[in-house]
């Protein structure tokens, strides 16, 4: 017997009390609108939120740390895992910081694949933020369409590197192997089928009047304060601030691509959503053009003491197999320096902060990463915007928690 | 490349010749070592006057215990405008690894800070709320310092 339930006294004093002006509200870490382990605590006046405080850190797994117990090239994979819905990207940071400090260049083919599975990859990660973002805001249906586009181009990543998210693909001085027979027509296929799908999504969304209630003018920041926010990226692009750093800073080839810079003005919801749905179709064009320019060629760099040798040579040539034991064995020594690599990732910039004590092993490795700085001017955003909104927020910055907690 | 940035540092140099203790140009890449009581009158003066708008990322390093100065404080600084990068380095010594904030010249020098405090355990004078980010607040050590270990197990408690 016993409930509890029996024991407490109706208390109808207190419901006849008003709501004092002030609550406070802890939102997550299991909130599913989070996208991770985030916690809010938001301070309410009513359904208004007065302050918003993140609270991060519940995935730090101290990657900044391992980093200094391995080698250059084990590193990679330890990049794999920090934004994990653009792990190409950064792969790709993570390698042109070291390549950086050791001067190595990059052959034609190879720079061509990585621009050509980068832009994949962020078409990927924005089916991910299309989807969840949607979903946070009560629209289920585009979830399924999204992640029926991203498992095409999983599906495409696992041919060439094996690994679904976890692809290390990318390896210091080139890729880990030639892209597999038949790559192109997968590709072709999937650039074939995905206008459609875009128009599916406009359909869906775009044009939808409840989806611009709910986006339109919610969470503004000024021009001046995203870039004082330091804010990258889509989040930056929606505030009409033209800058991407494939044009900009460029690398890997991007300034040879033909693509535009969507920028939209207003800097709520709705405009940091046009530009992410604009930017696919960029992603769209950059793909095909990448796939024209694959040239039969080397995909790894010309430098036996950093790029491990193929299968063949070792078995043919003796330096190849003595070359393949000490990079295994004890690494490649990096010549001593620093580097600040800076890539644009689908979320903003990523940069690295490389610093070599010219051992095989980096001294110092740090992440900039995108989600982190973008998460930081949440509070600007939502302060003064209903509960719901702040959801609508979230969303809108496309934040991954294990880039931010590293 | 590095010929515009060095005029940036030509720049730092005309309006105070203290301000500039070293410059260094690698990798296309020029870092300017500056006394780390002007860090933050180097930076309002790079912003308000170099078109220097946005703080990419500031970061802390450890070089071991053994070297003096022990810390370093890197400052990535970045234009929307003429996109060029600078870098600030301010070296810190292990016994009073303080230096000013420059929250109060860019916003998103907090959460950066906060970091950098929190992982190597270098404290910024005048930062509006100083608190650890990633690690929990009752964490002891700084993980990121080259004498804290990689591996062990850290007494934890809900408090």
């Amino acid at each position: 017997m016993s409930t509890a339930v029996d024991t407490i006294q109706a208390n109808y004093d207190a419901m006849d009390r008003p709501l004092e002006s002030e609550m406070t509200l802890s939102m997550g870490p299991q909130h599913p609108s989070t996208h991770g382990v985030l916690r809010l605590e938001l301070k309410l006046d009513g359904e208004m939120v007065v302050r918003a405080i993140p609270d991060i850190g519940y995935l730090h797994t101290g990657m900044e740390k391992l980093f200094e117990y391995k080698k250059y090239q084990q590193g990679i994979v330890i990049t794999d895992r920090m934004d994990y819905l653009n792990p190409l990207g950064n792969n790709l940071a993570y390698v042109m910081a070291a390549e950086k400090l050791l001067g190595l260049e990059i052959p034609e083919r190879a720079q061509v694949i990585r621009v050509l599975m980068c832009e994949l990859q962020r078409i990927a990660s924005h089916m991910v933020w299309f989807g969840t973002s949607c979903l946070d805001m009560g629209a289920m249906t585009p979830f399924w369409f999204t992640f029926k586009e991203r498992e095409k181009i999983l599906n495409i990543i696992e041919s060439a590197s094996g690994g679904r998210m976890t692809p290390s693909y990318f390896r210091i001085g080139g890729l880990m192997m030639d892209l597999p027979a038949g790559f192109e027509n997968r590709v072709k296929q999937f650039l074939e089928n995905f206008p459609d799908a875009l128009e599916t999504f406009d359909t869906l969304i775009t044009g939808n009047p409840i989806w611009h209630n709910r986006t339109k003018g919610v969470g503004v920041i000024s021009r001046e304060d995203a870039i004082d926010w330091g804010l990258t990226g889509p989040c930056l692009r929606g505030n009409g601030v033209e800058l991407d750093l494939r044009r900009h800073n460029p690398y890997s080839g991007y300034e040879t691509y033909d693509f535009d810079i969507p920028t939209e003005p207003d800097g709520d919801v709705w405009s940091r959503f046009l530009v992410r749905m604009r930017e696919l179709r960029e992603s769209h064009k950059i793909v095909r053009q990448a796939l024209e320019r694959l040239k039969p060629g080397p995909v790894k760099a010309d430098a036996p003491k950093v790029v491990l040798p193929d299968r063949d040579d070792m078995r043919k040539h003796m330096d190849s197999l003595i070359h393949h034991f000490l990079i295994v064995a004890e690494g490649f020594n990096v010549p001593e320096g620093e580097v600040y690599h800076a890539i644009e990732a689908s979320k903003g910039e990523l940069g690295v902060y490389m610093k070599s004590n010219g051992g095989p092993k980096p001294e110092r490795v740090h992440f900039r990463g995108p989600s982190f700085v973008n998460l930081s001017a949440l509070p600007t955003m939502a302060e003064g915007e209903m509960i719901a909104d702040t959801v609508a927020i979230i969303g809108s910055l496309d934040i991954v928690l294990g880039e931010i907690d590293r | 490349m590095t010929t515009s940035l060095h005029d940036f540092v030509e720049k730092i140099r005309a309006e105070n010749a203290d301000w500039v203790q070293d410059v260094k140009d690698a990798h296309g890449e020029v870092t300017v070592t500056t006394p780390r009581e002007a860090i933050a009158d180097i930076c309002r003066f790079l912003k308000a006057d170099h078109g220097f708008d946005m703080l990419a990322d500031l970061c802390g390093a450890d070089r071991g215990p053994e070297d003096d100065p022990r810390f370093e404080v890197n400052y990535h600084l970045f234009s929307t405008r003429h996109y060029s990068r600078l870098r600030l380095k301010v070296l810190l010594t292990e016994d009073d690894p303080t230096v000013p904030t420059v929250t109060g010249v860019w916003k998103t020098a907090d959460w950066h800070e906060r970091e950098t405090y929190d992982l190597v355990g270098v404290i910024f004078d005048g930062h509006p709320d100083l608190r650890r980010i990633l690690l929990p607040s009752d964490f002891d050590g700084h993980a990121l310092r080259k004498d804290y270990p990689l591996r062990g197990y850290e007494p934890y408690s809900m408090n």
